[in-house]
């Protein structure tokens, strides 16, 4: 299918979703005042609007616009649908990143730039792991993200609950630790934002590379690519999308793995066209699970790694056991 | 064109090739044979320039080939590989338009140039018509089309190919000898390609045989392939028989 058209098909969809998002919440709130609220009146509504359920559209949005995008690349560089920053490590490395910042009593425009850091520490850990045999295979990446998940969410845990500063707020990390979008601040966001759109401009740049390992790293070199600096590049941008979207929104699965996989059936493989569909089409899904995870149960809020846990987890089975071949 | 001079290699303590000298040159088609662990890849890779020698050295047109980078080498060197199933479903075009990797500047556009090249490539191969199909929905012989195409995309000197006729039927492997080797005499293009079948390198203009990481043999195919060295590969039970200045291997009758 055309992309032009596919895009067309997803920005309007994300435009109602976000509206969506808006103008629906556990509070009720008139669709004139929504707009009212858009453009500053001065009222509670208002504040509700601008201050709370805007800020976690949008955030949530660039959660899913940003794990989206770096699934589309973990996927394309081990050339199996069965990657995604969730299921490799990445996001819990980078939630042990922003959870040591808060920690720390860090200021919020740091943590997603703690949380970077974490995710580029547990991609160089596992990469390493997976390579020691000599080559990547994703059965190895797989592994090594199920052990790196289990001992971050280990120490994470523990320096949740040993830390004083975090002990009043233990509830809603504790939330975040499932996957919750919390916005504390528009310059939180718009941090976040500044890293996804470098994370996103690199992505680009290097996606032409990835479809160069469509028949494994040995036609890759011999295409020309630098397989070292290449890998390295996608790895540290991956981490770059990843860790901006675990400081919005903690750990939510799957996303990075359905969307991408997805999409590659509608406007085919190469990651150009993948990467920039990935981004609205990841969008609509986080802002649609958010939208489910404040209003299924009101008055109470799930976690939103909840929804995508539901949807994802069922979906990363049956991907397994369709290619159980292949990754072996 | 391309030469392999007192070539030594093998990965880390393993030493797979030995003391090897090989040259193909502009226009002239190479089959390179031998017994399974001869170290045929090994040699392939080291004159594709993916594998340094530990001694020797690998000259195209007079340049080092380790000493290019890694792009400027695939801009003339290209490698066609075994064909492998991809989980990506790219199209044909898709797949030939990988040949311009090597092309492509830092920003990895893709320009009228690179469509043009592409557009010759399936034209030179007859796979104009497959271009929109999926890869992973073609048969055998048309996906080892496409894997052709992308490697005569990267308009390259030289082409290397390890076994291209592995997962063909009798009627594709011949098919695809042919179609190799009148690229290679219309364009001048240097080939060595690793073949396990004696019969379809009897069609190349020369034939090398690697064994033990030597180079056994380096003669006109009639020359090259006797009882002798079928034996050495094969073992006993075969026939060698002349027919129109080619050699062909049989089966011996008892």
């Amino acid at each position: 299918m055309r992309l032009a058209f596919v895009l067309a098909i997803l920005v309007a969809a994300l435009v109602v979703s976000a509206a969506a998002g808006t103008f629906i919440g556990s509070v009720a709130i008139a669709p004139g005042d929504v707009v009212g609220a858009i453009f500053g009146s001065d009222t509670t509504s208002g504040t509700i609007i601008r201050e709370l359920r805007l800020p976690r559209v949008l955030g949530a949005a660039l959660v899913g616009a940003a794990l989206a995008g770096a699934g589309a690349l973990l996927q394309g560089l081990l050339r199996n649908p069965l990657a995604d920053p969730f299921v490799t490590g990445t996001s819990a490395g980078a939630s042990l990143g922003a959870v040591i910042a808060v920690a720390l009593g860090a200021e919020a425009t740091i943590v997603p730039l703690a949380s970077f850091a974490g995710a580029i520490a547990a991609i160089v850990v596992v990469w390493r792991l997976a390579r020691l045999g000599g080559r990547t295979t994703v059965l190895t990446v797989l592994l090594g993200g199920v052990v790196l998940t289990s001992f971050t969410g280990a120490l994470v845990t523990f320096i949740l609950v040993s830390s004083d500063r975090l002990a009043l707020r233990l509830r809603a990390v504790l939330g975040w630790l499932q996957g919750g979008v919390s916005v504390i601040s528009w310059s939180e966001l718009a941090v976040a934002a500044v890293v996804v759109a470098i994370g996103v401009a690199a992505a680009l740049m290097l996606a032409p590379r990835i479809d160069a390992y469509a028949f494994g790293e040995e036609t890759a070199a011999a295409l020309g690519i630098d397989l070292e600096r290449t890998t390295a590049a996608v790895l540290v941008t991956t981490a770059l999308l990843t860790g901006a979207a675990v400081s919005i929104a903690g750990l939510v699965g799957f996303v990075g793995l359905v969307v991408p996989h997805a999409l590659r059936f509608l406007i085919g493989a190469t990651h150009r066209r993948l990467v920039i569909a990935s981004l609205p089409a990841g969008a609509i899904a986080l802002v649609l699970a958010d939208l489910g995870a404040r209003t299924l149960i009101p008055p109470a809020e799930l976690p939103v790694g909840v929804i995508t846990g539901l949807v994802g987890a069922p979906f990363f089975l049956a991907l397994l056991v369709r290619s159980r071949q292949a990754i072996v | 064109m391309i030469a392999a001079e007192r070539v030594a290699a093998g990965y880390r303590a393993h030493a797979v090739l030995r003391d090897v000298d090989l040259t193909v040159g502009a226009g002239e088609v190479v089959a390179l044979i031998g017994p399974n662990g001869a170290g045929k890849s090994t040699l392939l890779r080291v004159l594709a320039g993916l594998l340094r020698p530990t001694s020797g050295r690998v000259t195209l047109a007079g340049d080092d080939v380790h000493a290019l980078d890694r792009r400027a080498a695939a801009r003339r060197i290209a490698v066609v590989p075994q064909v492998f199933d991809t989980l990506f479903p790219l199209t044909v075009r898709e797949v030939a338009a990988l040949g311009r990797t090597p092309h492509h500047g830092a920003l990895g556009l893709f320009g009228s140039d690179d469509a043009a090249a592409v557009d010759r490539s399936l034209r030179a191969l007859g796979a104009s018509d497959l271009a929109g199909r999926r890869i992973d929905r073609i048969s055998g012989g048309e996906r080892q089309r496409a894997v052709l195409a992308m490697a005569l995309a990267q308009e390259p000197q030289v082409l290397l190919l390890d076994e291209p006729t592995a997962h063909l039927d009798p009627t594709h492997q011949l098919a695809t000898m042919r179609m190799v080797m009148r690229l290679a005499h219309e364009r001048g293009l240097a080939v060595l390609a690793i073949l396990h079948d004696p019969n379809l390198a009897a069609l190349a203009d020369r034939v090398a045989v690697l064994a033990e990481g030597r180079i056994v043999r380096d003669a006109a195919p009639l020359d090259a392939i006797d009882e002798a060295l079928v034996s050495g590969i094969f073992g006993a039970g075969w026939d060698v028989v002349v027919r129109d200045g080619r050699p062909a291997v049989i089966p011996a009758a008892h």
